[in-house]
């Protein structure tokens, strides 16, 4: 215990001091003066050490002490309302990237080829390129449709209402063969249904619509049938509902499946090996998750096919426009609940 | 539904490369066996024509895997159907199982070789055939034919 270790001690105290605090600045001259001032008690009497602990009920340094503590504080507080800031900052973003992919899914094209989604580049790009050619898809669509109607209206000869009908029946080919690409790519994001809009997503099945809703939607409106067609019509109804029903049971097998791979093992003693190798089962399933999609979209184009079949052109016509104009009752009411007034 | 095992216990014949007529039983024995100058094998090997033999003997068939999801949906089409087929899981047959599967993969010409369905003998499809059929008014005339449904 040497005098230079005091001195020391004093020095860096001082020196904290001085780091502490942002708002104190007369220490040093403090100090100096108590220094030269030369009154102290207690037996350690050291120049550098006086200056810190010779005066401790010294109303300066008590105050210096709370200018520190208020600092301090301060200083704590703002960074916490910094993290606070980041962390809105962070969960609007969100917020806005969704927004983004809803509006683009609109038809809405917003000009930025950024995505801030690393993880799925590959799986983003079959989901991106999906919704902006379903987009593009639904224009055609109700293009199409516009002409098939104002035909009908003008009362055209069969076979000229025929090539309308069969470009109807090929452009729904189309979007069939664009969904089973897309499946191959991203089988989740089809089948969220988040290429659709709300109220659709509200009536989703596997990936699509229900062909055997569609049918008992298009009921009443195909009227006059033939006593053959009205069996046709309903024969579709009960094997279009029969195989969705397989379908359906399929699925709910396959998820249930799922459940036990995912479920093996969950002790802490499980190898990597062993996850590896149930993660690589699970994978498996997923590969029969789109065959399940698969498999309901070539329901669902199989379906139309046969009404197609089953009615002549000018039925055949109207069914195009009943199914049509109710997807775009649905799509719109998606939208009038999007922008309802909220309080 | 009724479950069989490919192997064991069916009673199938074959005529063998010279002509002769045998038959195999489970038990090994035979009769009407001529013993022949050359060798001949007991039992035909090729697993395609087990097949086909196998889809002959009942008026629907499924070949499938206990495990497969979508073979569990063309049972439940069936039997939604009120069809009651025989059904080949080839996961429990250790001895025919495997070949039989590799068999129908390259018969398919895809990449899974169940489930594949055959009515009245004749090979129908997978489920995406099973499926168009029905949808196409095909299917059931096809069961009523083979003996499967009365309606």
């Amino acid at each position: 215990m040497g005098k230079g270790h005091f001195e020391n001690w004093g020095e860096s105290a001082i020196a904290d001091n001085s780091q502490q605090t942002d708002t104190s600045t007369d220490i040093d001259t403090d100090d100096k003066n108590q220094f030269n001032s030369g009154q102290h008690g207690g037996q350690i009497v050291v120049d550098s050490m006086e200056g810190s602990m010779g005066k401790i009920g010294d109303p300066k340094i008590l105050r210096r002490l709370a200018q520190n503590r208020e600092a301090a504080r301060k200083s704590r507080l703002r960074k916490k309302a910094y993290v606070q800031q980041l962390e809105s900052s962070r969960i609007k973003l969100t917020h806005l990237e969704q927004e983004l992919k809803r509006a683009r899914q609109q038809g809405m094209f917003i000009a930025a080829g950024a995505s801030g989604d690393h993880n799925s580049v590959v799986g983003g790009n079959g989901a991106l390129a999906f919704d902006m050619d379903y987009s593009r898809w639904l224009d055609d669509h109700q293009r199409l449709i516009n002409d098939l109607r104002s035909a009908v209206n003008t009362q055209i000869p069969d076979n000229e209402l025929r090539i309308l009908v069969e470009a109807v029946m090929s452009h729904y080919d189309e979007i069939f063969r664009l969904k089973s690409i897309a499946t191959k790519s991203d089988v989740f994001h089809m089948l969220s249904g988040m290429w659709k809009t709300p109220a659709e997503r509200c009536f989703l099945w596997i990936g699509g619509f229900r062909s055997s809703e569609i049918l008992k939607m298009l009921g009443n409106h195909l009227e006059p049938l033939t006593d053959q067609q009205l069996m046709g019509i309903c024969n579709l109804q009960q094997s279009s509902q029969q195989a969705e029903d397989a379908l359906s049971q399929g699925m709910e097998a396959l998820q249930q499946s799922l459940v036990d791979t995912l479920s093996v093992g969950f002790t802490s003693s499980g190898n990597v090996g062993d996850y590896m190798g149930q993660m690589a089962i699970a994978m498996g399933k997923i590969t029969t998750l789109e065959n399940f999609l698969h498999q309901a979209d070539l329901l669902r184009q199989q379906t139309l096919q046969q009404l197609h079949r089953i009615l002549t052109t000018r039925q055949s016509a109207r069914a195009f426009l009943v199914i049509s104009d109710y997807m775009s009752r649905l799509r719109a009411l998606s939208s009038l609940w999007l922008a309802r007034p909220k309080d | 539904m009724q479950y069989q095992a490919a192997t064991t216990t069916d009673s199938w014949r074959t005529t063998s490369n010279t002509g002769h007529y045998y038959n195999y039983n489970g038990y090994n024995y035979s009769y009407n066996y001529v013993p022949v100058k050359h060798h001949c094998p007991t039992i035909t090997t090729d697993p395609l024509e087990r097949v086909a033999k196998l889809a002959s003997q009942n008026a629907v068939v499924i070949f499938s895997l206990s495990t497969c999801c979508m073979c569990y949906a063309v049972k439940s089409l069936f039997s939604g159907m009120g069809v009651n087929p025989t059904v080949y899981e080839l996961d429990e047959d250790p001895v025919r199982g495997k070949e039989i599967e590799r068999a129908l993969v390259r018969l398919m010409g895809s990449a899974t070789a169940v489930p594949v369905v055959f009515i009245g003998g004749k090979l129908v499809g997978s489920m995406d055939r099973v499926m168009g059929a029905h949808i196409n008014e095909t299917l059931v005339p096809l069961l009523k034919e083979a003996g499967a449904l009365w309606l």
